[in-house]
């Protein structure tokens, strides 16, 4: 395994307060890594300095090193927009924007440049494919992406990541808000986009975690407890923390 | 979940405790039953075997339901499945003395062979010892103690060997014993088989504790262990 993003010493303060203590985690390419723990332990925060989404945040200090592929993501060299496409996120809620499928999905590309509307066309078409809804679309791509089923608007939204070509795709609980059966249906889509793409997802659904993610890191209070591949952090934890906290046994 | 799934596993361990108990009053009932070829006695243990294995049955139904409503993981999720796969052991020796009991039934001769009743009775003794230790190191979570339980099946398994010499040897001076002897080299063999069920017993208090799947049964490490032993005894 090859890694993709290391971060080491990764501290962070919302004014003060120290929300992330310190801790390294490094990311395997073309693998999932499921991050867990209870609300409130930092694995959003932490998700979120993944492509520098803290920017925007008053009051914000972080330090320590992010490294994509061995590059400071940090650095004032660093083109944000390039960075935000090479590491992509999905939020929690869909959140697509107010136009068709079709330009909901061209977006980026257009943003980028790009104006051969054969290649786009193309793109879109194996966008939609891979993010496994395509078959329900392909007939109204021009109908606004928000007349879908919540299901079918977080796959749009995966589509419109995957369509800039991303890196790293970061998912920030990305079926919390969908029913087990479109849940299920992206939790396929991602474990078929591993082989061309690194996923780091925060998820608070601990059967998901350990359905589709190779790796699992357990963040409690802002410290990283415990991080290994899933099956051991599933079956025989080394931190009786882990195992208290995936048996739901906290407080 | 946490509260209901605990106290629902510590009902079943509870069980699975019980059902120890009884089995290895079964085990002495058998033999019992078969030295003293007392067919009464016999066949009361083939009707309660049926009861344990009804408990087997209850125990691993409410097992798969824990696991499938509760989706224990981690420690939780070891303990469940170290429960299943030790109280289906657990049956299988419950078997093993129905089976012995039903010898007892079958057997139409009154003879018996004095100097192998000696040996399975001590063969018995061992065994039930080892499966009460096994209990309790079961309850006390003690992987140490499993893995010592699981070195004594050696005794066993040179008891067998031994046993087996003594009924061959009869039979060589009288072969009109062949049903006996058929039947006695029946029991020492479940006897042993008994032995391989305890180590399994061992095998699941490991996983429970550590999460490693382990071969821990002496004869199956190294066969050559029980001659070794046995030549030890002859010099």
């Amino acid at each position: 395994m090859t890694g993709i993003l290391q971060t080491e010493n990764v501290h962070l303060y919302y004014g003060e307060n120290e929300a992330l203590h310190g801790f390294d985690l490094n990311f395997n390419k073309n693998e999932i890594t499921a991050l867990i723990g209870p609300s409130g332990c930092g694995k959003s925060t932490f998700l979120r300095c993944l492509n520098r989404m803290n920017d925007l945040r008053t009051n914000v200090t972080i330090t320590g090193s992010f490294k994509f592929n061995g590059k400071d993501i940090y650095s004032p060299s660093i083109d944000l927009t390039e960075l935000r496409k090479t590491i992509g996120m999905v939020f929690q809620q869909p959140n697509p924007f107010p136009f068709s499928v079709y330009d909901n999905v061209a977006y980026g590309l257009k943003l980028a440049g790009m104006k051969n509307k054969h290649k786009i066309d193309k793109i879109v078409e194996e966008s939609l494919k891979e993010a496994a809804v395509w078959d329900e679309v392909k007939d109204s791509l021009n109908k606004s992406a928000l007349s879908f089923s919540g299901g079918q608007q977080q796959r749009i939204c995966i589509a419109r990541v995957l369509a800039v070509k991303p890196k790293i795709i970061l998912m920030d609980e990305p079926t919390s808000a969908l029913d087990p059966i479109s849940s299920s249906k992206i939790e396929d889509t991602l474990v078929r986009l591993k082989k061309d793409f690194t996923i780091i997802m925060v998820t608070h659904n601990m059967q998901q975690a350990s359905r589709i993610s190779d790796k699992t890191a357990f963040l409690l209070n802002g410290d990283l407890i415990e991080y290994d591949s899933t099956q051991k952090m599933f079956v025989n934890p080394s931190n009786k923390k882990t195992s208290d906290y995936l048996n739901g046994e906290f407080g | 979940m946490n509260d209901s799934f605990l106290k629902e596993l510590k009902k079943l361990q509870r069980t699975y405790m019980k059902m120890g108990i009884t089995v290895s009053d079964q085990i002495y009932q058998s033999i019992k039953s078969f030295i003293d070829n007392d067919k009464k006695l016999a066949r009361k243990i083939v009707e309660k075997d049926t009861k344990v294995n009804d408990e087997e049955v209850d125990l691993e139904k409410e097992s798969l339901n824990l696991i499938a409503l509760k989706q224990p993981v981690a420690n939780n999720f070891r303990a469940i499945i170290s429960l299943l796969k030790a109280s289906s052991d657990l049956e299988r020796i419950g078997d093993h003395a129905s089976t012995i009991a039903r010898e007892t039934l079958r057997l139409k001769t009154e003879n018996r062979m004095p100097d192998v009743n000696d040996a399975i009775s001590q063969m018995s003794l061992k065994i039930r010892g080892m499966l009460e230790s096994s209990l309790d190191a079961y309850v006390h979570e003690d992987e140490q103690a499993a893995r010592l339980i699981a070195e004594e099946d050696l005794l066993i398994d040179k008891k067998f060997v031994l046993a087996k010499d003594i009924i061959i040897k009869d039979i060589e001076k009288d072969t009109n014993k062949i049903e006996l002897v058929s039947s006695y080299l029946m029991v020492v063999r479940l006897l042993e088989r008994i032995g391989d069920h305890i180590v399994n017993l061992s095998e699941w208090i490991v996983y429970n504790s550590t999460g490693k799947i382990v071969e821990l049964n002496p004869g199956k490490i190294e066969p050559d262990l029980i001659a070794e032993e046995i030549k030890k005894d002859i010099k």
